[in-house]
């Protein structure tokens, strides 16, 4: 199936989503869409998907113009997608997702539950999925969801496949898992569009690459184009692959988590038995996959969430047992895993906002009275010193952009006496500028001395900005290395390998992206 | 052991109401007294004498029991064994009993055990039909408050149409479209205005409390004979089966808004959570846009099912009229509909559970009538309050964890 | 995108276009007052009243009987349903603000004060409740609120004897303290175990209904030699002084409750407390990350609405009734909701929004007396303005208004 769309345009009020945007897709070709947070490809691809009408342009599949009225049109069509947050329904058996929307049905519409399973397991058995019809959504692992959408995808007989940025939950190995199935697929005829932003992922599995830069098709490469030129293409200016930092120079250990345990009213282990150190002047980075207890960590850290048992220390005083605000009086800033649910009241103003925890104190209010003058000249401050781009502090913080908004919430918590930074996720979302502001934010507050926790998914933010990292597995610490390991050790151990054996395993079968690493590593040593 | 805290709220709560039953109903009370109960009607098959049992000794034997099954629940928290629905309804049954012989002691008139649940089923068909639209909207992503309003409709347009064409079963088919009426506006205002369902569901109960107030007001009022004075329905025995001491009565002797409550239960019971309609009505419920994505129009759904509930709902509403033989009156649903609303969450979002739900409620009702007549010492007005009360304390979780349908409420968007 | 609403709160939110156009001021300005909240609301009531008007008609018997030679003598028809639509509204405008027929000036703004004696409970509540509904909690308890402050302030009354001022002072605090009790439940409950406040406050209030019912039935409510549910009067010293002498029944619970609108505007605008209510309202995820105690802020919230409402109960046995009856809170919590939002839970807001209700209260009372249109028609009224207020895009199309975001965008491109 050939697949072309002709000067698609979607605009969302007066923002510009895309622009006249052209793309082919070839038949059993695996066509990158690359681009950076919010340059515009997940709506294109909704658009394709019959998601959203597009106010200009046309779709054509084999050279016939068609018009979607709905994702069911589409699917109609052959076309599948996998979409970044999957569209499954957690109460839902794996089998019942699957035949959401085209039921197996018997007498007075009751589903085939029979038919239903075989589906499942006909799909499963033939790519190797290993997945049980009768699980829960709720209950599999996010790589297993993620196949349940393939199987979702071809079950429906799709010849045209989107995945959105199908690998930022997974580990390297899990990607390269992902991979070997794209090319399965791709041998049996089928059509992938790949959208992601990853420089890395894009040359390693592409045929072609369409670059994306603010709504608009900056180009269509092939894949031995140089990551650098890739990146230029992405953001519109040469970028610095890594993040520049010094090398760090710990002082004394000032933040301790010791035997700390973490069990949730279902009786589930969530953190177990983690115990660190995080020393002024360093970054300490957990890295891991998403739901492996990183999240109750940091909760439980901040107060949110009391652990069943351990302690937790800073500058010697034990944080456990106390309420969030005193953990934030204490010295603590934190920055949330996810900023618009935890970080900001969107309905405020950016003004309310860089006072939502300290709003009762000094000089923001006397008493009970709140005090609006200095309220709103502090916020003018701030905005200016992070460079908060809004109209006015007034603004409502819904208002901003992603980017705009992380940097309300950095502002909030770095703009007091810091003893320890917290920050989960800190880049999740962000354009590629934000995502340098905030980095150099960050090694800046390690650089005057304050103890740095960083959280994160992301492999390539942990790898570019730790001093030291830690790998946590199912509510533990598997172990705890340098900056310097390698990304497929470090994948190996997200998957639960302990140290040592995930070394060897490494050194044994290096993943596609593992490689590319290497390549750069020898390419920059060279420029050296 | 891998475990988190242990809760004791509930084996609490029941130790401490075990306890009241014991010291209320049994330590405190004279001695000497006697409870009558009586079982059979005059057409059944065969004849279960009245039977009588000493007070004190009685009561004090079921508080026992209740105090032994609160026990076992502390245990089974500690060993964190679940249990099962089976220890509040035994231990339920048992503080009823207490209370029972403890209320009936030394009166003239016996306990009429069987008068006593058939009045409950009849008394618990609104709230069934109520909690049965709920279950059907919330599933879809509806809220619906307007409960009591589609009944309240339902009996208003029952009475006026059973009035008219001298038929009872004429208005128990005008009843579910006054009902569908409401869901309808509801539906509208919540996915095409977006208007918060909560004050929609508050509003409409009002504005159909004066729209049928007003019409009682001025045109049935005026003209009484030509417009409310409907037909009562009438009771369909089952041959033989009617005939069965206690069930017969219960079960079998009913009107045809009875039988057709226990069909829509089964049916409904049946479709929610095996048919197609009923998967993709969850999945608008639970997570609208992945429901979109795979072509289920989910606003289109949403407004069918509240349509359907509200239809639900509206013959419910014919109960107050034609089943129960009453002229229309002002408000006469009296908060049945929020009773309902309560059914529906007791009963965890299953018309199974609805149904259950709602004959304890029905129950309460009718213990009360009852009660008042054989001349108990409590109050009637502390009487009434009971299902509140009960709606409370299982709202608070007494009962267990609540999982409402996630996205209940939520206007959906692209 | 047609029909799509942005919410009063959110309307600033709105296409990011309307703001970067700048058309002739005159035409800006033309534009604001017609798609402005404040239009809304006016053309949502002059609809309102309209639809009021179809049932009036429809239930007038002159015009039932002109429709049925409507064809014949169309103008019979029109001037019967003019009659008797004209009759009712100025009979209800007469009764709620100037009394044209009144012999002196003192009777013929009589019903203006009486508008303002019945909007008294209206404001006390719907202030509670705005409190609620911008705190994210949605507070359907105001009538058993109001209960339960006439009771507390009510026994205080009678069955005190202080001295002058401090006999007033502590009823009015004992009201507040029975209505901040009873709402604390709900925010205790919801604090605790999650349970939903709108299920616990709707159990509430017919419980607070029942328990008033009760405490009548006691000879501690009851006045001296009597068996009737009504308590005895209120000390004199208990009394809210009357504002204009003992011709009106208007007293200083009026200017109680505009101090307590400003106070509530303090506390939302201006004070820490109020930050916190508002942040957990729009947000209770990112409060509770920023150090707010959100269970806190709900018990508060409950609290202070409660406090409120009793306030309303207060004036009603203080000041107008001066006597505790089962019927006290008549259906002012109920309308204390629809006060709240049409108000948009705003101080000033909710102030105007209870002179209306207020006015639509006594007016339908003379309307009633006069004209012999039941009161009813207001409930129809009241609900319509509140459902079409939630609803700007449904106002719009009635009056084929622009609507804001498009009309920005034709702006832009003329």
């Amino acid at each position: 199936m050939r697949l072309e769309l002709r000067g698609i345009t979607k605009r969302f009020g007066s923002l510009v989503a895309n622009d006249a945007i052209d793309l082919v897709v070839e038949p059993g070709e695996i066509h990158a869409l690359l681009g950076e947070n919010g340059a515009g490809k997940s709506t294109l691809m909704n658009v394709l998907y019959g998601f959203y009408d597009p106010d200009a342009g046309q779709i054509l599949i084999d050279d016939k113009v068609v018009d979607f009225d709905g994702p069911g049109d589409a699917m109609a069509a052959g076309i599948g997608m996998v979409h970044q947050h999957f569209m499954l329904i957690p109460v839902f058996t794996v089998a019942e997702n699957v035949v959401l929307g085209h039921e197996p049905t018997g007498v007075a519409g009751v589903i085939d539950v029979a038919k239903a399973r075989a589906q499942v397991k006909e799909i499963s058995d033939r790519f190797g999925f290993h997945i049980d019809p009768d699980a829960l959504i709720e209950d599999l692992p996010v790589g297993a969801q993620q196949r349940v959408e393939i199987i979702k995808a071809l079950s429906r007989r799709a010849e045209v496949l989107i995945l959105d940025e199908p690998t930022a939950v997974l580990t390297p190995q899990e990607t390269d898992e992902l991979i070997a199935i794209m090319r399965q697929l791709k041998e049996a005829g089928t059509s992938i569009v790949f959208i992601t932003h990853k420089l890395r992922e894009v040359r390693a599995v592409a045929d072609q690459i369409t670059v994306i830069r603010r709504g608009a098709v900056v180009g269509t490469v092939a894949p031995t184009t140089s990551e650098r030129e890739l990146a230029s293409m992405m953001v519109g200016r040469s970028v610095e692959l890594g993040v520049v930092k010094d090398a760090a120079t710990p002082g004394e250990v000032s933040f301790s988590v010791r035997d700390l345990t973490v069990i949730d009213a279902a009786g589930v282990r969530q953190v177990d038995g983690v115990t660190f150190d995080v020393a002024r002047g360093e970054i300490f980075a957990i890295a891991g996959v998403q739901g492996n207890g990183q999240t109750e960590l940091t909760e439980t850290i901040l107060g949110l969430t009391r652990p069943t048992s351990g302690s937790i220390t800073l500058d010697g005083e034990e944080l456990v047992g106390r309420s969030v605000k005193e953990v934030l009086r204490a010295g603590v800033g934190y920055v949330p895993e996810d900023r618009s649910t935890d970080g900001l009241v969107s309905a405020f103003s950016v003004a309310e906002n860089l006072i939502l925890d300290r709003y009762d104190q000094e000089p923001f209010a006397r008493g009970l009275a709140l005090d609006p003058v200095r309220v709103r000249s502090s916020a003018v401050e701030r905005a200016q010193e992070f460079d908060v781009r809004t109209g006015s502090v007034d603004d409502l913080a819904s208002t901003l952009s992603g980017g705009n908004q992380q940097k309300v919430v950095l502002a909030r918590e770095m703009s007091r006496p810091l003893r320890l930074l917290l920050a989960s996720q800190p880049t999740r979302g962000l354009d590629v500028g934000s995502i340098e502001f905030v980095h150099r934010r960050i090694v800046a507050e390690r650089d005057v001395g304050t103890p740095v926790l960083i959280v994160s998914t992301e492999l390539d933010e942990v790898l570019g900005l730790a001093d030291r990292i830690a790998v946590m597995y199912r509510g533990r610490i598997i172990g705890t290395v340098d900056a310097h390991t390698h990304r497929d050790v470090l994948g190996l151990m997200m998957a639960g390998v302990p140290h040592d054996e995930a070394v060897a395993q490494a050194a044994a079968h290096q993943t596609v992206l593992g490689q590319a690493d290497r390549a750069v590593e020898t390419s920059s040593e060279e420029d050296a | 052991m891998t475990a988190g805290k242990v809760s004791y709220r509930a084996p609490i709560a029941y130790a401490a109401i075990g306890l009241l039953s014991l010291i209320g109903f049994g330590l405190i009370p004279p001695s000497g007294r006697h409870t009558t109960f009586a079982i059979s009607t005059p057409k059944d098959l065969f004849t279960i004498e009245p039977f009588t049992v000493p007070s004190k000794s009685t009561a004090i034997v079921f508080s026992l029991v209740a105090l032994a099954l609160a026990a076992l629940a502390f245990w089974a928290a500690r060993k964190r064994i679940r249990l099962g629905v089976w220890l509040p309804s035994v231990f339920g049954l048992c503080v009823l009993l207490a209370f029972l012989t403890w209320s009936a002691a030394d009166k003239a008139n016996s306990m009429p055990v069987t008068g006593l649940l058939q009045g409950s089923l009849f008394l618990a068909v609104p709230l069934v039909f109520g909690s049965l639209a709920g279950v059907l909207c919330e599933h879809s992503g509806i809220i619906d408050i307007a409960i009591e309003g589609q009944l309240l409709a339902g009996a208003f347009l029952a009475a006026v149409v059973a009035t008219m064409s001298h038929n009872p079963y004429a208005g128990l088919i005008a009843a579910p479209i006054a009902g569908a009426l409401v869901g309808l506006l509801l539906v509208l205002f919540a996915v095409k205005y977006r208007v918060d369902q909560i004050i929609v569901g508050v509003v409409l109960n009002v504005l159909v409390v004066g729209v049928t107030s007003y019409l009682f007001s001025t045109v049935l009022t005026a003209h009484r004979e030509t417009w409310n004075t409907p037909p009562k329905l009438p009771v369909l025995e089952i041959p033989f089966l009617s005939r069965i001491p206690v069930l017969g009565p219960v079960l079998f002797r009913q009107t045809i808004i009875v039988y057709l409550m226990f069909a829509v239960v089964i049916v409904l019971q049946v479709m929610l959570f095996r048919s197609r309609w009923g998967l993709r009505m969850r999945a608008v419920g639970e997570h609208p846009k992945a429901a979109d994505t795979v072509g289920i129009k989910v606003n289109r759904t949403r407004l069918r099912n509240t349509v359907l509930g509200g239809a639900i709902a509206g013959l419910g509403g014919a109960f107050f009229t034609v089943a129960a033989g009453l002229a229309f009156g002002k408000e006469m649903t009296g908060g049945k509909g929020f009773i309902a609303l309560a059914a529906m969450i007791l009963g965890r979002w299953s018309p199974k559970g609805a149904l259950l739900a709602a004959l304890l409620f029905g129950f309460a009702d009718n213990l009360q009538v009852v009660l008042g007549i054989i001349g108990t010492p409590v109050p009637s007005q502390l009487m009434l309050m009971t299902p509140y009360l009960a709606t409370i304390f299982a709202v608070a979780g007494l009962v267990g964890r609540n999982r409402p349908p996630a996205s209940e409420g939520i206007p959906y968007v692209k | 995108m047609p029909g799509v609403t942005p919410d009063p709160q959110s309307a600033r939110l709105e296409d990011p276009a309307a703001e970067t156009v700048a058309p002739g001021r005159g035409a800006q300005l033309l534009r604001e007052i017609t798609t402005g909240n404040a239009m809304i609301s006016v053309l949502a009531v002059v609809a309102a009243l309209f639809l009021g008007a179809v049932l009036i008609g429809a239930a007038d018997p002159k015009v039932q009987n002109a429709a049925t030679y409507l064809f014949a003598r169309p103008g019979d028809f029109g001037s019967a349903l003019w009659g008797a639509v004209s009759n009712a509204y100025s009979a209800l405008f007469q009764g709620a603000v100037y009394d044209f027929d009144a012999q002196t000036f003192a009777r013929a703004i009589r019903p203006l004060t009486e508008t303002m004696t019945m909007s008294v409970p209206l404001i006390f509540a719907g202030l509670g409740l705005a409190i609620g509904f911008r705190a994210g909690l949605f507070n359907i308890g105001a009538q058993g609120q109001i209960i339960l402050g006439a009771i507390f302030g009510g026994y205080i009354g009678f069955a005190w004897h202080l001295p002058i001022g401090l006999h007033l002072l502590l009823a009015l605090i004992g009201a507040m303290l029975g209505g901040a009790i009873w709402a604390s439940i709900a925010g205790v409950l919801k604090a605790r175990t999650g349970a939903h406040e709108v299920i616990v406050t709707i159990m509430l209030n017919n419980i607070a209904l029942y328990l008033v019912a009760y405490l009548l039935s006691l000879k501690a409510f009851q006045r001296p030699g009597s068996v009737n549910p009504i308590s005895p009067f209120i000390d004199k010293n208990a009394e809210l002084p009357l504002l204009l002498g003992s011709g009106f029944r208007l007293h200083a619970g009026f200017l109680l409750a505009l101090v307590a609108a400003v106070g509530v505007w303090w506390l939302m605008s201006r004070s820490t407390l109020g930050f916190t209510f508002r942040a957990v309202g729009a947000n209770p995820h990112a409060a509770r990350t920023a150090g707010m105690s959100v269970e806190r802020t709900y018990i508060w919230v409950m609290g202070i609405a409660g406090a409120l409402a009793g306030l309303g109960g207060a004036a009603q046995v203080l000041g107008t009734e001066r006597v505790l009856t089962g019927g006290v809170a008549a259906s002012f919590g109920f309308d204390a909701i629809t006060v709240a939002l049409l108000g948009r839970s705003k101080p000033l807001g909710t102030v105007l929004a209870g002179l209306l209700f207020g006015a639509l209260r006594a007016g339908g009372f003379a309307m009633q007396a006069r004209t012999g249109t039941p009161i009813d028609v207001v409930l129809v009224v009241q609900s319509l303005i509140v459902l079409l207020i939630a609803a700007p895009p449904l106002v719009r199309s009635i009056f084929r208004l622009p609507d804001p975001a498009r009309a920005a965008l034709t702006g832009a491109r003329a």
